[in-house]
C-alpha cells in the first residue's frame, strides 16, 4: 500500500511538471493584466520546437534554446496583438493556439515527414532521469529510503527545475521591485503609469517570463516525458494549467498545490482503470478526468471559496491624454 | 461620431478583404517555406473547393457546420459574451440527436422523427451551454473559462456514455450501432435528382437548408426584435442597459441558450445528415472554427454565410490540395483559420484606425 503511495506520487510529479511550469508562465501573464489562453499553443509550439531542435542538434540543451524561443516569439505575437494594438485577448489566446495547431503538424510533415512525428529522441537529445546521491545506498532504508530513492530521485533536471521555479517566483512576485510593478500593472495601469513606468514595456516584460516558462514546459513534454513530438501532444495541458492558476487563485504557493492535484488525479485515473471498488463498482475513468475542470468551474462559482483575479485582467491600457 | 464620416463599404468590404488577404498572404510564406509554390497550391484549393460539383457540395456540406457554430458565436458576442464552448454544445448536441434517432428509428417515419431530432439538438446544446450562462449571469464567474471547462467535461462525458452505454455489442469500435435510414437525413443530391439536377455525390444535406433558415432568424430576431435590441444594448454598454432596465442576467442566460443551441445543430448535419451513427469527436474543432468564422463575417448572418462558405471551401481544397501536393498536409487550412483569426480579431485595431483615419481626413479635407 505505502509503496503504491510513493508510485503514485512520483508519478504526479512528473505529470505536473509541464503544468506548474506552464500554470506559472500563466501567473506572470495574468498578474501583469494579460489573460492567456494561449498557453496551450505555446507549450505546443515549444514542445515541437524543441524535439525538432533536439533532433537535429542532437542535444535536448539546444532544443530547450528553440523550445523557449518558440515560445518567446508566441507571447510576443500575443503581446503585439494586445499591449500594442488593444485587441481582445481571448480572441489573441485562440489565434495563437489555432496557428500552432496547425502550424507544428505543417512544419513536421515538411521537416521529418513522418505522419507530424519528430524522429524518437534518444541519449544526449534527451533529458534522463538523475539519480541523487546515495539514492541507491539508501534504498532498502525502510520508509525514508523509498520516499527518497524512488519519489525524490529518478526524475530529469526539468521535473527539479519546476518545482524550484515555485519559490523562485514567489520571491520575483513579491520581494522584487519588478514583482511589485508586475502586481500593480495588473491591479491599477494606471497608478503605475503616474509613477512614470512604461505599462507596455512591463507587461511586454512579463510576457517574455511567461513564454520561458511555457517553453520549459514544451520541453519537457517532448524532450523529457515523452521521446519526440507528437501531433497535438499538449492535448489540453495549458488550459489544465489555466484552471490550476485559477484554482491557486493567481498565487504561486496554491497554484503549486492545484497542479499537484491535478496530477494527482491523473495518476490516479491512471491506476483505477478497470478497478472495481468495494460497494462502488468501477469508478469510470472519465470521472476522474473531469475532476479537475469540474472544481475548477465550481470555485468560479464560488461554491468553494472564492476566485478574485487581478482588478486590471483582460483590459487594455489607454494612455490618457488631455 | 467619427464613424459616420467613413463610408460603409470600407468596414464592410475593405477591412475584412485586407485582413483576409493578409492572411492569405502570411500562409503564402509558409508553403513557400516548405519548398511548394503557392501560386499552384492555392490553384489546386481552389479547382478542389469549386472546380467540379461534388467539391462544391463538399464545400457547402463544411459551411453548413461553419454557419451554425459561427451564428451560436455571433449570438452570444452581440451580448458582449465570448462563447468559446462551441465546441462542447455542438458534442452534447449530437448526442440529443443520436438519442433521438437511436430511440425512433424502428418505429417512426423520418417527417416526425427530423423535427423531434431538431429539437432534441436545440435543447441538448442549450442546456450545455445554460450552465455557463447561469455562473455569468447570477455568480459572476468568467464565461471564458467555464465554457473552456465545459468543452472537456463535454469530451469525457461523451467518451464515458460512448463507450459504456451507448457502443455497439460486441464491436470494439466507440460509436453506436448505425441508424434505419428513416433516420438519416436526405441528402440533397438525392431531393434534386428526381427534379432533373445533378449536384453530384456529395455529403451535402438538408441540413444546410437548416442552416440558411437559422441565418433569417437569427437576422430577424437580432436586428428586428425588442429582445435583440437588449441584446445589442448589453453587448455595446452593459452599464446603459442596466439604467435603462434591462434585466440583463436574463438576457444574457436567453444569449448563451440560443447561442448553444445553434451550436448544437452541428449534430444534425454530422450525426443525422453524414454519419448515421453517434461517434467519438464528430465535431472535428467546427466550435473553435466558428470563431474564426463569426470574426471574419462581422457578426452579420450575411456575412457568416460568405465566411462559412469560404472556409469550408479552404477544408475541401485543403484536401485537394493535400492529395495533389503530399508534401503539404490539410492542417495548413488550419493555419490560414489561425491567421485569419489574428488578423480581423485579435490585430483588428491594427489597420482599422488607420484605414478609418484615412476616410476621416479625407472627408473634412
Amino acid at each position: 500500500m505505502f509503496e503504491t503511495l510513493i508510485l503514485m506520487l512520483d508519478a504526479t510529479m512528473r505529470v505536473s511538471t509541464p503544468l506548474i511550469f506552464a500554470a506559472l508562465a500563466g501567473l506572470y501573464s495574468e498578474r501583469a493584466g494579460i489573460v492567456d489562453i494561449g498557453l496551450e499553443g505555446k507549450i505546443l509550439g515549444s514542445a515541437f520546437a524543441a524535439a525538432a531542435g533536439a533532433a537535429i542538434f542532437g542535444s535536448a540543451w539546444i532544443g530547450l534554446c528553440f523550445g523557449i524561443m518558440a515560445s518567446i516569439s508566441l507571447a510576443m505575437i500575443h503581446g503585439f496583438a494586445c499591449i500594442t494594438h488593444r485587441g481582445d485577448h481571448i480572441v489573441s489566446g485562440v489565434a495563437i493556439n489555432t496557428i500552432v495547431a496547425g502550424l507544428t503538424v505543417t512544419l513536421s510533415m515538411d521537416w521529418f515527414g513522418m505522419g507530424g512525428q519528430t524522429p524518437t529522441l534518444s541519449g544526449d537529445a534527451r533529458f534522463l532521469s538523475i539519480t541523487l546521491p546515495f539514492a541507491d545506498a539508501l534504498a532498502d532504508v525502510p520508509v525514508i529510503g523509498l520516499i527518497y530513492s524512488e519519489l525524490l530521485s529518478g526524475h530529469n533536471i526539468l521535473v527539479y527545475l519546476a518545482f524550484a521555479m515555485v519559490p523562485m517566483t514567489f520571491w520575483v512576485v513579491y520581494k522584487t521591485r519588478f514583482g511589485l510593478r508586475l502586481r500593480a500593472v495588473g491591479e491599477n495601469p494606471h497608478a503605475v503609469d503616474t509613477a512614470g513606468i512604461s505599462v507596455a514595456f512591463i507587461r511586454y516584460r512579463a510576457l517574455i517570463v511567461c513564454g520561458i516558462l511555457c517553453g520549459l514546459a514544451g520541453a519537457y513534454l517532448s524532450t523529457a516525458h515523452n521521446a519526440g513530438f507528437l501531433k497535438d501532444m499538449s492535448a489540453g495541458k495549458g488550459y489544465m494549467a489555466l484552471a490550476a492558476l485559477i484554482f491557486g487563485k493567481w498565487r504561486p504557493v496554491p497554484v503549486l498545490f492545484a497542479c499537484l492535484l491535478f496530477g494527482f488525479l491523473d495518476a490516479v485515473a491512471v491506476r483505477m482503470q478497470g478497478v472495481v471498488l468495494p460497494g462502488v463498482g468501477e469508478v469510470p475513468v472519465q470521472a476522474i478526468e473531469v475532476l479537475p475542470y469540474v472544481l475548477t468551474v465550481l470555485l468560479l462559482a464560488g461554491f468553494i471559496g472564492k476566485a478574485v483575479g487581478p482588478k486590471a485582467i483582460g483590459r487594455p491600457y489607454v494612455k490618457e491624454r488631455a | 461620431m467619427s464613424e459616420a464620416k467613413v463610408p460603409a463599404w470600407v468596414n464592410i468590404a475593405l477591412i475584412p478583404f485586407l485582413n483576409i488577404l493578409l492572411a492569405f498572404i502570411v500562409s503564402g510564406l509558409v508553403i513557400l517555406a516548405i519548398g511548394e509554390n503557392p501560386i499552384e497550391a492555392a490553384g489546386y484549393l481552389v479547382y478542389g473547393a469549386f472546380g467540379y460539383d461534388e467539391g462544391i457540395g463538399y464545400t457547402l456540406y463544411y459551411a453548413t457546420n461553419l454557419i451554425f457554430t459561427g451564428l451560436a458565436v455571433s449570438v452570444a458576442f452581440k451580448g458582449g459574451l465570448f462563447n468559446i464552448g462551441g465546441e462542447g454544445q455542438a458534442y452534447i448536441g449530437g448526442l440529443g440527436v443520436g438519442l433521438v434517432c437511436l430511440a425512433l428509428d424502428h418505429t417512426m417515419p423520418l417527417y416526425i422523427i427530423a423535427p423531434l431530432a431538431i429539437i432534441g439538438a436545440a435543447v441538448f446544446g442549450a442546456a450545455w451551454a445554460y450552465i455557463p450562462a447561469y455562473l455569468q449571469a447570477r455568480r459572476g464567474s468568467h464565461i471564458v473559462i467555464t465554457t473552456i471547462m465545459f468543452n472537456f467535461i463535454a469530451s469525457s462525458l461523451m467518451v464515458y456514455l460512448i463507450v459504456n452505454w451507448l457502443k455497439e455489442d460486441g464491436r470494439m469500435a466507440p460509436n453506436s450501432r448505425t441508424f434505419e435510414e428513416n433516420a438519416w437525413l436526405p441528402y440533397l443530391h438525392e431531393l434534386l435528382s428526381p427534379l432533373g439536377i445533378d449536384i453530384g455525390d456529395s455529403p451535402l444535406n438538408l441540413a444546410f437548408i437548416i442552416a440558411l433558415i437559422c441565418c433569417v432568424f437569427v437576422w430577424g430576431l437580432i436586428w428586428h426584435t425588442r429582445w435583440g435590441y437588449q441584446l445589442r444594448t448589453l453587448g455595446t454598454n452593459p452599464t446603459a442597459a442596466r439604467y435603462a432596465g434591462i434585466d440583463t442576467a436574463k438576457v444574457t442566460i436567453w444569449a448563451m441558450l440560443i447561442s448553444g443551441g445553434l451550436a448544437g445543430f452541428v449534430g444534425i448535419n454530422e450525426i443525422m445528415g453524414v454519419n448515421h451513427n453517434l461517434l467519438l469527436n464528430f465535431t472535428a474543432g467546427y466550435g473553435f472554427a466558428g470563431i474564426a468564422v463569426s470574426l471574419m463575417g462581422r457578426n452579420h448572418p450575411i456575412g457568416i454565410v460568405l465566411a462559412a462558405i469560404l472556409f469550408g471551401a479552404l477544408y475541401q481544397g485543403g484536401a485537394e490540395l493535400a492529395f495533389e501536393i503530399p508534401t503539404i498536409t490539410p492542417e495548413i487550412v488550419v493555419v490560414i483559420q489561425g491567421l485569419v483569426i489574428l488578423f480581423s480579431g485579435a490585430l483588428e485595431h491594427m489597420f482599422k484606425d488607420r484605414i478609418e483615419g484615412f476616410f476621416i481626413r479625407r472627408a473634412v479635407a
